[in-house]
């Protein structure tokens, strides 16, 4: 019983631990804006198949920063990145196969 | 007994069940999402050129600003979380209170948007649209379908967040008991998210 009841707590204060200060979350913010700009700002240069590339991986830096920090990932235990890779990986199998699909098909 | 088994509950509060919950749920919305990012991709390689034409006529100003304006809310989101951390009820309800602002801002942008496109006879089923190629109608039935759906998202999150304001306002959610404000939190960042990935699949074709 003391055993549960410690678990428990343990799990209680992590999922309470340190708080992330305010300066933080204004940075990564402002980090945000600044990957806004740029990706709007590089959507006017001309880079042919490259644009469409570089405004996704500014969104997947994005998302990452926000999922992260935002969303407390990084701090969090193992299982839920274990819940988000599975995720991640369902979507990559889902595209992969339809691409396979639409690629192939005469 | 039942004295004490409440009492038990109250000690035993699950806070990692209940943010483990969340995510499952989010997930889930992820995947719906999903759905409709795979149709896109479909549409847009099949359609190149099409899509192409059709994205030169959305407004990019209006999608930027919305994206800024939804990157805040999701700043004053976590402050608000900071903020009760910390004990600090009314700097909390504050941060809240802007986010749900800035929810509502980001409507009424979009709403501008619309009104102007629509105006310009830019929407499913008009004839401006129908008489343009099949490549430029998908792109505007997807349009509509996505920034309409994650709009929808957005008055849902500013719902779940008035209800949130209310259980601050009469101590529900407290310096140690926040869970509820965090997984409204986590609801409002997945909502934000979505939109980093519209705005440049529709907004930033040049």
């Amino acid at each position: 019983m003391s055993e549960i009841t410690n678990q428990v707590r343990v799990g209680e204060t992590k999922a309470h631990a340190e708080p992330i200060s305010y300066g933080k979350y204004v940075l990564v913010w402002l980090g945000l804006i600044a990957l806004t700009c740029t990706t709007a700002a590089v959507a006017g240069i001309d880079l042919a198949a490259f644009t469409l590339v570089a405004a996704l991986l500014i969104a997947v830096t994005k998302a990452s920063m926000v999922v992260n920090i935002f969303m407390h990932i990084k701090f969090e235990d193992k299982i839920f990145k274990v819940f988000l890779g599975i995720a991640g990986f369902t979507i990559f199998v889902i595209f992969t196969l339809t691409f396979m699909d639409v690629f192939f098909r005469r | 007994m039942e004295k004490t088994e409440s009492h038990a509950e109250h000690l035993h509060r699950d806070e990692k069940s209940a943010k483990m919950g969340m995510w499952l749920f989010l997930l889930t919305e992820l995947l719906l999402f999903t759905g409709l990012f795979l149709m896109y991709s479909v549409y847009r390689y099949l359609n190149t050129a099409d899509f192409h034409r059709a994205g030169l006529e959305t407004h990019t100003l209006f999608g930027t600003v919305n994206t800024m304006v939804l990157l805040t809310s999701s700043l004053t989101m976590v402050l608000s979380i900071a903020a009760i951390q910390r004990g600090r009820k009314w700097l909390s309800v504050g941060f809240l209170s802007s986010t749900i602002l800035l929810g509502l801002a980001f409507l009424v942008i979009k709403l501008f948007e619309w009104s102007l496109e629509i105006n310009e006879g830019l929407f499913p089923g008009s004839q401006v649209l129908l008489s343009k190629p099949n490549g430029e109608i998908l792109f505007f039935g997807l349009y509509y379908t996505m920034t309409g759906l994650h709009g929808l998202h957005v008055l849902a999150g500013m719902i779940v967040l008035i209800f949130m304001l209310v259980f601050m306002l009469r101590d529900k959610i407290t310096k140690d008991d926040y869970i509820k404000l965090e997984n409204a939190g986590l609801y409002w960042h997945l909502v934000d998210i979505i939109w980093i990935f519209l705005f440049p699949l529709f907004y930033l074709i040049n």
